[in-house]
């Protein structure tokens, strides 16, 4: 060492003062030479304090180690500068990205993990998930507006897979039902590869004026720092290292590490936040006490501000008595905020917290230079350059290597799999329809308050979620969707994350909505194996190029790394959610047909493609085969010739063609009214002539439309013109039934009520039997 | 403001209720704070859903004494309308301006559906003439499972108390109660969410007559006030 700082005084709690010795390093999830850098930059040995701030801040799940390089990838901003969706506030820049949505509005929108906690304890994991996210959103001076989730369990055989399964729907009711923000539902997939790893990822959208964006930066020195919310207690302690390891049979011992949450606090810290908000001038700056807690809303707040930053723990409001300066730190206790506020004006801030019966404690002030400085009972027992927290923690690249089964799976041949008789279609439809990935979520989202607020505008299962934004006065409609197949992913990451990408945004197409921005949730294994680091640069390369073609950029997100659990890794699971808008209520589209009489018209041509399918799953029990390609261009004639369509009230209902392929498709369509049905009729059995690819691949860039009679020529020129395939199949009629014949000869005629009665039922008859 | 909307920290159907009665139906209609008096020259007031103080212990059991509460009562004892939703019925409930009490759903789970329901023939505002003999209506809570002991049902059916019944029955509730009024007839208290259902966009938009219905007294003895 160069130069020797002096040492700080002892910790006034005697059991800090101890050696830092390399097990306790290791102890702290820091590697040698990140430890050799934390002595750098000091200049002398840290107390174990400020080794426990390092750990938290220099963790994954806050410094995004491994991936912040790859993150650099996506594109931030719109290249269309006259376009909607202009990024007001960029991925990374502050708590969540916030995107223009018009007439001096934006969106603010994120999505979040809390997987580890949720495989720990379901319940309350997924709880404060939402708690979390929500946070996120009204940090930034947004009214949320909207919630969703991406869920991912293991096979619903397995009772272990139930409890999860229960626990975290169950955990997300409570929250967010409390909170009175509509949950729009989300998506839920069932794969044996999350297995003791379950993902819960929380979205939440939130609508704000452009000057009411508030930033989380320590600005103007000499201004107060105010902690507000409830007490800090020992729970959480040490969570985001926590996140940053992988699950192992003693995890479960790390249970102090999953923090409580109280709904109802967070819904007086969401009101007065709000409320203070909105009284101009008062709030500088305001961050939540999220991920390492009080620890990282002051130093990011100090390094975002290019301040200094002081806080004395002596007046950080505690429920639980002898805490030492490393717990107070460290902890996670839930609902907690920290606000810089314009000096002088302390009193405004602390009338709004006592008409919310919170606490506001004014803990220390912003500071000129850079030092984030914490005293204990007259002591300092934290000295440390803020930006060293925040922007110096170590980068990693690491090494990748090809998993062999990706060039299995590239040489793959169809004709390994028999061919498909036609008394088999039906069977296999049912096998699709009761998969839990495909079948009815309804069981997950009735308990969910979807229609508070009154905005709920398409209930969750449709291709998205849609809400009117009345709270806020404004006669739009803001649609959400998530999408993101494992299987594909697992065979071709690149294209796997692509298709994520597509089908999200094909999603929001359905329902009349454009695209305006990204929010993606990487969940993967631990990057320190090659191969799992291989997935990862392959998914966000595809998703990046994705998100480049479309010009939609990224505006934030979450990274989830080591998901792993006995055997190994979860597949790449590079979650895509997008926001849209929809200017009037008659471009509102679901993805139900309404009514005989329509016909039923497939744009993108007939799917050819078997791999990955949901397919090979029921009927083979396969997670192979060659992932279905991607034409960017041509998705993209798809979408915008179904929202052009949608536009001029030419469509009736549009539902994309996905898991379980094209008669899951037509079947869910026609899970509406009763006694609906319809008769398609295929000339022959297209480019793989093959009955089961027609039937139940999953080729890419399909959607099937419901359109009124005097209609169909409009669209068929239309697509013409954007040399598009589009193909009559049949029409909507009152006969109950679905039947399909293929160049000639019946291949199925079934009951709409014995396959939605198949479809619904599958997830309920998992769960009221457990 | 004609009709008060009481608000609790915990309240989060406060604007959706003030949104239909102001908006939708036309009438002033203004959020009180729960610490607040209740202001001079209210002709309603409506306890609106959400979790009042978070409801861990039991719905309600708290909001009952909120400052308000003593002027709500004091209202409802001079003849003034007072409708509770959801959590607003287990606060009337709790606060004894109702009787009996909702416990959680027998089905333990939260409940958020369209829910179909019979109308009774319950006095000259709620009947089937003018509500229809059915109606849909959301339901959104966990704990609504109406119970009562056996001389209090036998008093609301002599009566003609219920309003509404759960058709089928979603959570447990006893008689498949959805909803009641007082003897008098000036207070009244339901499950479901009549507020989500009046615009174009909901699912249905049969919480119109019944808003409606409860308002009636102020719609009819005095000119619609349209607010700025």
């Amino acid at each position: 060492m160069e130069t020797t700082a002096t040492s700080l005084p002892p910790n006034p709690d005697p059991c800090l003062n101890v050696e830092i010795t390399p097990e306790l390093i290791a102890q702290h999830g820091l590697l040698p030479e990140e430890y050799d850098q934390i002595l750098k930059i000091l200049g002398r040995t840290p107390n174990l304090t400020e080794l426990g701030i390092f750990s938290v801040m220099w963790s994954e799940h806050c410094a995004y180690k491994n991936t912040r390089k790859l993150l650099r990838l996506f594109p931030t901003e719109k290249k269309d500068k006259d376009a909607i969706g202009q990024v007001l506030v960029k991925a990374g820049e502050e708590n969540a990205g916030v995107i223009d949505v018009g007439e001096g509005w934006g969106v603010a929108f994120k999505i979040e993990s809390h997987n580890h906690p949720s495989a720990i304890e379901p319940f309350e994991g997924a709880a404060t998930g939402v708690g979390g996210i929500v946070r996120d959103i009204f940090t930034m001076g947004a009214r949320p507006v909207l919630l969703t989730n991406s869920l991912r369990f293991g096979s619903l055989e397995s009772s272990q897979v139930k409890r999860l399964f229960r626990g975290v729907v169950s955990g997300i009711s409570h929250y967010g039902n409390c909170l009175g923000i509509p949950n729009m539902g989300g998506d839920v997939y069932f794969d044996d590869c999350y297995e003791g790893n379950p993902l819960v990822n929380a979205l939440c959208a939130g609508i704000l004026r452009h000057e009411e964006i508030q930033k989380g930066a320590a600005t103007g020195v000499g201004n107060p720092v105010y902690y507000v919310g409830p007490g800090t207690g020992r729970d959480g302690l040490g969570g985001a290292s926590f996140a940053s390891r992988e699950l192992t049979e003693e995890s479960a011992e790390d249970r102090p590490a999953v923090q409580k949450g109280d709904p109802f606090m967070e819904k007086l810290l969401l009101e007065a936040c709000l409320e203070m908000m909105s009284i101009p001038g008062l709030v500088v700056g305001i961050q939540d006490m999220g991920a390492a807690g009080l620890t990282c809303s002051t130093c990011e707040t100090a390094s975002r501000g290019d301040s200094g930053i002081e806080i004395d723990l002596d007046l950080v409001p505690q429920r639980e008595t002898g805490m030492n300066s490393y717990e107070i730190m460290l902890s996670e206790s839930q609902e907690r905020m920290l606000v810089i506020v314009a000096k002088g004006r302390e009193r405004e801030l602390e009338e709004v917290f006592e008409k919310w019966d919170l606490h506001a404690a004014h803990i220390g002030e912003v500071k000129e230079g850079d030092r984030m400085v914490v005293r204990h009972k007259g002591v300092v027992v934290a000295d440390l350059p803020a930006k060293s927290l925040t922007d110096e923690a170590p980068v990693y690249d690491q090494p990748t290597r090809e998993p062999a089964h990706l060039l299995k799976a590239r040489e793959w041949k169809i004709e390994s799999i028999p061919e498909l008789a036609s008394d088999g279609v039906e069977g296999a439809l049912l096998g699709l329809l009761k998969h839990p990935t495909i079948a009815s979520k309804r069981w997950v989202w009735k308990q969910y308050d979807h229609m508070v607020m009154s905005g709920c505008t398409v209930e969750p299962g449709s291709d998205a979620g849609v809400v009117k934004l009345s709270i806020a006065g404004i006669n739009k409609y803001l649609a959400i969707a998530n999408d993101c197949n494992n299987r594909f992913c697992y065979l071709d990451p690149y294209t796997g994350a692509q298709i994520a990408f597509v089908e999200c945004m094909r999603n929001l197409a359905c329902s009349g909505a454009r695209a305006l921005a990204v929010t993606d949730n990487l969940n993967f294994g631990n990057p320190n194996k090659p191969e799992a680091y291989h997935m990862l640069k392959e998914c966000v390369k595809g998703l990046a190029d994705a998100c480049a073609h479309f010009d939609v950029p990224v505006v934030g997100g979450n990274v989830s790394l080591y998901n792993e659990h006995g055997e190994g890794a979860i597949d790449p699971t590079p979650v895509v959610s997008m926001v849209g808008l929809i200017d009037h209520a008659d471009k509102v589209t679901r993805s139900t047909v309404e009514e005989a009489g329509l016909e039923l018209l497939l744009l993108g041509g007939l799917p050819d493609e078997l791999g990955g399918s949901y397919y090979l799953q029921t009927q083979y029990n396969q997670k192979e085969g060659t992932c279905p390609k991607v034409n960017l261009s041509a998705e993209k004639a798809l979408q915008d010739l179904l929202i052009s369509q949608i536009e001029e009230n030419k469509i009736t209902a549009a539902h994309d063609i996905a898991e379980g392929g094209l008669l899951v498709c037509l079947s869910e369509m026609l899970f509406n009214e009763a006694g609906l049905g319809a008769t398609v009729s295929l000339a022959d059995h297209g480019p793989s002539d093959r009955l089961d690819a027609l039937l139940f691949g999953e080729s890419q860039g399909r959607v099937i439309i419901a359109v009124k009679k005097d209609d169909v020529n409009a669209i068929l020129d239309a697509a013409k013109e954007a040399n598009l395939s589009a193909i009559s199949l049949g029409s909507s009629n009152n006969s109950g039934k679905l039947k399909v014949e293929v160049a000639g000869s019946v291949v199925l005629d079934a009951d709409v009520s014995g396959l939605k009665n198949a479809w619904e039922r599958a997830i309920p008859d998992h769960m009221e039997l457990a | 403001m004609k009709v008060a909307i009481i608000q609790f920290p915990g309240s989060n159907c406060d604007w959706d209720a003030e949104h239909s009665v102001r908006d939708v139906i036309g009438l002033s209609a203004g959020r009180v704070w729960h610490k607040d008096p209740l202001p001079e020259g209210v002709e309603a007031v409506i306890v609106p859903g959400g979790f009042s103080f978070g409801d861990y212990l039991r719905c309600g059991a708290i909001a009952r004494f909120s400052p308000i509460m003593e002027d709500v009562k004091r209202f409802a004892d001079q003849g003034g309308q007072v409708l509770g939703i959801c959590n607003g019925f287990q606060i009337l409930c709790e606060s004894g301006l109702l009787p009996g009490a909702l416990v959680r759903n027998d089905c333990m789970e939260f409940r958020c559906i369209n829910q179909a329901l019979k109308v009774e023939n319950s006095n000259d505002r709620f009947n089937q003439d003018i509500l229809g003999a059915e109606l849909t209506l959301p339901i959104a809570h966990g704990e609504g499972n109406y119970r009562a002991d056996e001389a209090v049902l036998a008093q609301l059916e002599a009566n003609n108390q219920v309003l509404l019944r759960y058709q089928p029955n979603p959570n447990g509730s006893l008689n498949d109660i959805a909803g009641i009024r007082n003897q008098t007839g000036n207070v009244y208290g339901m499950m479901p969410h009549p507020e989500r259902a009046v615009e174009d966009h909901h699912p249905c938009l049969d919480g119109l007559p019944v808003l409606r219905a409860f308002l009636q007294p102020l719609l009819t003895s005095s000119p619609v006030e349209l607010s700025a």
